[in-house]
């Protein structure tokens, strides 16, 4: 049902973790099925210099929060802010059907902790 | 290293039970209907085979019906019973497999009244609960044997005690507990019950339901004789027979596959327990011999039944995020499970070809997993007493 790159980002994700004293924070959760997570960003130069989270979901959310915080790190927030849930499908090489509203929360995330540096600033 | 524990989803055909049906692909392949002999020979086997099903729930032979299986012979006595009484109240519980769900709502958007009981939070349904819902237009009670997620067992001689006593007929969809714990429906005053042959060894496709002689159902399938006309179709002879030997080694072996997976599945909850936040669901019931239903707090089971299907483990999940609606397992959630702890419960079914030592494997494994999916869980933090927010 999954592919072998969703399989080796749920296997091993990356960027798990929280960040202390983080620049934009979050707390999202999918009203669809019920998953959350938390979203951590430290901001240098206008960049995400560092993103970590922790997520509650199945394979599908675990493998898109993998992905999408490896392709937002290092980018401009503009860039960052830019991320679409059809961006972090497109990288994981596909999801199932049933599975795409999984990748939605992650976007919702990066897009509030953004928000919520931006609200600090 | 493959290891499977989904017995309670289907159970491989067992090397005697295909052997017996073999024959009757090439050989004995006559049509049961048939007067010559060819047809004869097929008669003799189907015969044979209603006395092995029969006698493993002591039955008499005649009053087994032979079906593609459990979902037909659930359909078959629920409909059947509400056509014969043309209108009236049928009483069932919350948890029941889908098979009777669906079709008591389907009843209930026909005009009949239904009553789905609560269960208590080892997800027992009680014989009070059932003698307080009946009413003088009472068609039916149906209760299960035994639940398909947590193994629980229901009072079913209790209730068909008092299904007895007031002349109202009781059927009890026994899918799940069929081959595995001894049942005499005599002595449990049980009217109906469905069976189906991949539960215990037997092939898929075929089952049985029991109908009790004083019973009145009505024709399920129209289109011949089959069946003393209540279940046309041409006989599924090699099915038929594989279901009949299903069950005669079911009855013989019972007692030390029931004995076998018992150790196992204490083993195995026993060792899961020892991770924190666990429970065992239904801990406080007699329940089947190889079932063990757990919740692990802060995590979701479908990606706990992701790491274990990579580690080559089979489970199953009584719930699945899918699209649009999430629904976690209505059975946990009827026992008062909240949603979250719903969403994190795991079905491990064992069966009589399984080792201590995939045992100890699959507790390896979960746990792993599992502490894996806290570290990852913002929800196992909280549930830990942590803090969530910076």
């Amino acid at each position: 049902m999954y592919n072998e790159k969703v399989l080796e980002h749920f296997k091993d994700p990356h960027n798990v973790g929280e960040i202390e004293n983080p620049d934009g924070y979050a707390e999202v959760g999918s009203s669809e099925c019920g998953d959350t997570m938390a979203m951590y960003i430290k901001v240098k130069d206008g960049r995400i210099d560092d993103i970590r989270y922790k997520t509650y979901g199945c394979c599908a959310a675990i493998a898109s929060s993998s992905i999408a915080t490896d392709m937002v790190k290092g980018k401009t927030i503009e860039e960052a802010e830019a991320l679409s849930k059809a961006d972090i499908v497109a990288e994981l090489g596909g999801l199932p059907d049933k599975k795409i509203h999984c990748s939605l929360m992650v976007e919702d995330a990066i897009k509030a902790a953004i928000a919520d540096y931006k609200s600090k600033r | 290293m493959e290891i499977y524990l989904d017995h309670a989803a289907t159970t491989y055909t067992d090397e005697h039970v295909l052997e017996a049906m073999r024959p009757f692909f090439r050989q004995g392949y006559g049509n049961p209907s048939s007067q010559h002999g060819f047809g004869r020979t097929a008669q003799k086997a189907v015969l044979k085979a209603r006395h092995q099903t029969a006698s493993v729930i002591g039955a008499k032979p005649e009053d087994i019906y032979f079906t593609s299986g459990g979902t037909e012979s659930d359909n078959w006595a629920v409909k059947g019973i509400a056509e014969t009484a043309g209108k009236g109240h049928i009483i069932t519980t919350s948890v029941e497999h889908h098979a009777v769900l669906d079709t008591c709502d389907y009843l209930a958007s026909r005009g009949f009244d239904v009553t789905y009981l609560p269960v208590d939070e080892n997800g027992r349904v009680t014989a009070e609960s059932v003698a307080e819902a009946i009413r003088p237009d009472t068609i039916l009670i149906s209760v299960m044997f035994a639940n398909n997620e947590t193994g629980v067992l229901m009072p079913v001689g209790e209730i068909g005690k008092l299904a007895h006593e007031r002349g109202i007929p009781f059927h009890t969809d026994a899918v799940q507990a069929v081959g595995h714990v001894p049942i005499d429906v005599d002595a449990l005053n049980i009217d109906l019950l469905s069976m189906s042959a991949h539960k215990f060894y037997g092939p898929k496709g075929v089952g049985a339901l029991y109908i009790r002689g004083s019973v009145r159902l009505g024709r399920f399938m129209h289109g011949g004789a089959q069946e003393k006309g209540l279940r046309a179709g041409t006989l599924n002879t090699p099915g038929i027979v594989g279901l009949g030997a299903a069950a005669q080694l079911a009855a013989e072996t019972m007692v030390q596959n029931a004995k076998h997976e018992r150790l196992l599945s204490s083993r195995l909850a026993e060792g899961l327990l020892k991770l924190p936040d666990t429970r065992l669901n239904g801990a406080g019931a007699e329940r089947l011999p190889g079932h063990v239903n757990m919740t692990f707090g802060g995590i979701e089971a479908e990606a706990l039944f992701t790491y274990l299907d990579l580690d080559g483990i089979a489970v199953s999940t009584g719930s699945a995020c899918s699209s649009g609606s999430f629904k976690p397992s209505y059975v946990l959630r009827a026992m008062g499970l909240s949603v979250e702890e719903a969403r994190g419960s795991l079905r491990m079914s064992i069966g009589r070809e399984n080792t201590l030592e995939q045992i100890d494997t699959a507790i390896e494994k979960t746990r792993a997993a599992v502490e894996k999916l806290r570290a990852l869980s913002p929800l196992f933090a909280q549930r830990k007493g942590g803090v969530m927010h910076v």
